[in-house]
């Protein structure tokens, strides 16, 4: 399997990181690097091997529905790169 | 107050308690050295200046019934401290001002601990020597230009070289007791479920787990008493019984069964790493255990299985550093573009390739061959560890397959950087608890370490074992204090 400079470029697109050509490049060769790495499990039959999908043999919990936070719109609005003090502003989306 | 660092936390509690010492010492001797440890690297953010507010605080009105009354400590980036800074050693994170404490370090301040700041790790937590960290490598105290490990590698840096009487880290798949093993410290990574991850930026959600780094056994049990509890804030939290781990601690192992799996002996493992698993058999016997020889069949597919699991599972949890709500952002001509631009900018080289692997597992057409290929075999490896203990009452293992390498060595090969958590990463994916204990030095003098895994909540066990064979090993950490002027 090989993952060319097409395929580069569609999960770079995927993911939302640009990536210039210099860069998909390397990318694709240290990409194909770990994947022949990766390619050792194909050897394991596994069509009748339940996924494991949770290490912790518990159910998720069911908590009321409540506000515990109150008040902190400021504080979070503080991280923000841009903000005009009430939202998180992004630029334009509709002309 | 040279000696002050020297103490172990164990010491140091006592000292404290008896009146012997102040916090106010305490804490100044450890800032003092920290100053003086620059060249090292280990901290990102220093908060001295109100741990000493702290610390005379505490002094004016000591509560001498905690379990760290007064104790100053560090605490490796990734944990989310209230109105500190905290950037996961990343870019992108540079200016993060968590509103809110994460579980494990509120847990220690509830037990009287003082930070006294955070310190560097691998970004994201992806790394195995230190170098990803936005923030520049991190010197190991046991020799100049060595990786101190990682990804919590500032964290054991500052613990080997007494920046800090014990820390915490985090551990996907080796990112205590890799680092521990590098530079002579004891490590543990608990349980999946025993510790909270309310708080702690996230890298691989089913993996990750934080747990303490310390000087000796004893101490490393005492930090996670303190840091271990259920925590409803974390829905993968497990509501069990904990035990006084420290008070619990003995070094009586008398009739413990302990697997050796013959997997872990790899093509290529130097003659002193199996050397040194040879002389921590013999001490396991010494102390009155047995060793049994078992095998864990699926044990080299481990790291292939976390190499899908890890950065499918990072791909999706750092979907959310778009420069929107916190964090670093690029300009850009539209939100896309911005979106781009700020993840391409803030995001270092190795957590790009990571967020790209697991995109591409991720996607149409490659999830079934890849991701739920992986978690089929992760399964195959958690079995072979459940039929293992239905042998054995722990497991000892090698720590790492070499002792630390040099700054630059692995940097331009990611699949020899991975190869380092060989031994570690099958415990994460089986979710087990593994203490890595220095047991030895190779020839050239660096430490190397032990590892004893655990059958699931079993971490009294594990440091049960730790501790008798920490007697028996006697070690000592060279540490020469190059760095200091």
């Amino acid at each position: 399997m090989s993952i060319d400079l097409k395929t580069i470029k569609h999960i770079s697109k995927l993911a939302r990181i640009s990536v210039d050509e210099q860069r998909a490049e390397k990318l694709a060769g240290d990409l194909n690097s770990i994947f022949d790495f990766i390619e050792k499990l194909n050897e394991l039959k596994t069509d009748n091997v339940e996924p494991l999908t949770s290490i912790a043999e518990t159910t998720l919990k069911l908590r009321s529905d409540e506000v515990k936070s109150k008040n902190i719109r400021e504080q979070i609005i503080k991280n923000s790169p841009q903000d005009n003090e009430d939202y998180f502003v992004v630029p334009k989306v509709i002309e | 107050m040279s000696d002050i660092t020297k103490q172990s936390l164990t010491e140091l509690v006592e000292n404290i308690k008896n009146k012997k010492l102040s916090s106010t010492d305490v804490t100044k001797a450890f800032i003092d050295r920290s100053e003086k440890s620059e060249e090292l690297n280990a901290y990102i953010t220093n908060d001295f200046t109100s741990a000493i507010d702290k610390a005379k605080k505490f002094d004016q009105k000591p509560n001498l019934d905690l379990k760290l009354p007064g104790i100053p400590m560090a605490v490796k980036d990734l944990f989310c401290t209230k109105n500190i800074k905290t950037t996961a050693g990343s870019k992108i994170l540079n200016n993060f001002v968590p509103t809110y404490e994460s579980t494990v370090t509120e847990n220690i301040w509830n037990e009287g601990a003082i930070l006294l700041g955070k310190l560097n790790c691998d970004e994201f937590a992806m790394g195995s020597s230190n170098e990803t960290s936005f923030f520049g490598n991190v010197q190991n105290p046991i020799d100049k230009n060595l990786v101190p490990g990682g990804s919590s590698g500032g964290s054991a840096s500052a613990v080997a070289g007494q920046l800090t009487p014990i820390t915490i880290g985090t551990d996907t798949g080796g990112s205590i007791r890799q680092p521990a093993s590098f530079t002579g410290i004891v490590g543990l990574k608990p349980t999946y479920g025993s510790c909270s991850r309310y708080g702690i930026v996230a890298f691989a959600s089913s993996l990750d787990q934080a747990g303490p780094m310390a000087q000796n056994v004893k101490d490393c049990a005492l930090l996670h008493e303190v840091i271990s509890s259920y925590d409803p804030k974390d829905s993968t939290s497990i509501n069990f019984k904990r035990n006084h781990f420290s008070k619990e601690l003995t070094n009586n192992i008398k009739g413990k069964k302990i697997g050796i799996p013959k997997e872990y002996r790899v093509d290529g493992m130097p003659k002193e790493i199996e050397d040194l698993w040879q002389k921590g058999i013999q001490y396991i016997k010494d102390c009155g255990a047995e060793t049994i020889d078992i095998s864990l069949p699926y044990t080299s597919y481990a790291l292939p299985t976390y190499y899908i699991v890890a950065p499918a599972e990072a791909s999706s949890n750092l979907a959310r550093y778009d420069g929107v709500k916190y964090g670093f952002r690029a300009k850009g001509e539209n939100l896309i573009d911005m979106y781009e631009k700020t993840r391409s900018e803030g995001f270092g080289a190795e957590v790009q390739r990571r967020i790209m692997i697991g995109t591409y597992v991720l996607s149409s057409g490659y999830y079934d061959a890849y991701y739920l290929k992986a978690q089929k075999v992760r399964k195959l490896i958690k079995n072979d560890f459940d039929e293992a203990y239905k042998k054995v009452d722990a497991i000892l293992t090698p720590s790492t397959p070499s002792s630390a390498f040099k700054i630059g060595e692995k940097t331009n090969d990611p699949v020899s950087m991975y190869l380092n958590d060989i031994f570690t990463v099958p415990v994460n994916l089986a979710g087990l608890p593994g203490v890595s204990i220095p047991a030895g030095h190779d020839s050239k003098g660096y430490p190397l370490g032990l590892q004893i895994i655990g059958k699931a909540f079993d971490e009294q066990n594990i440091l049960n074992i730790a501790y008798a064979m920490e007697e028996k090993i006697n070690f000592k950490n060279k540490i020469t204090d190059w760095w200091i002027k």
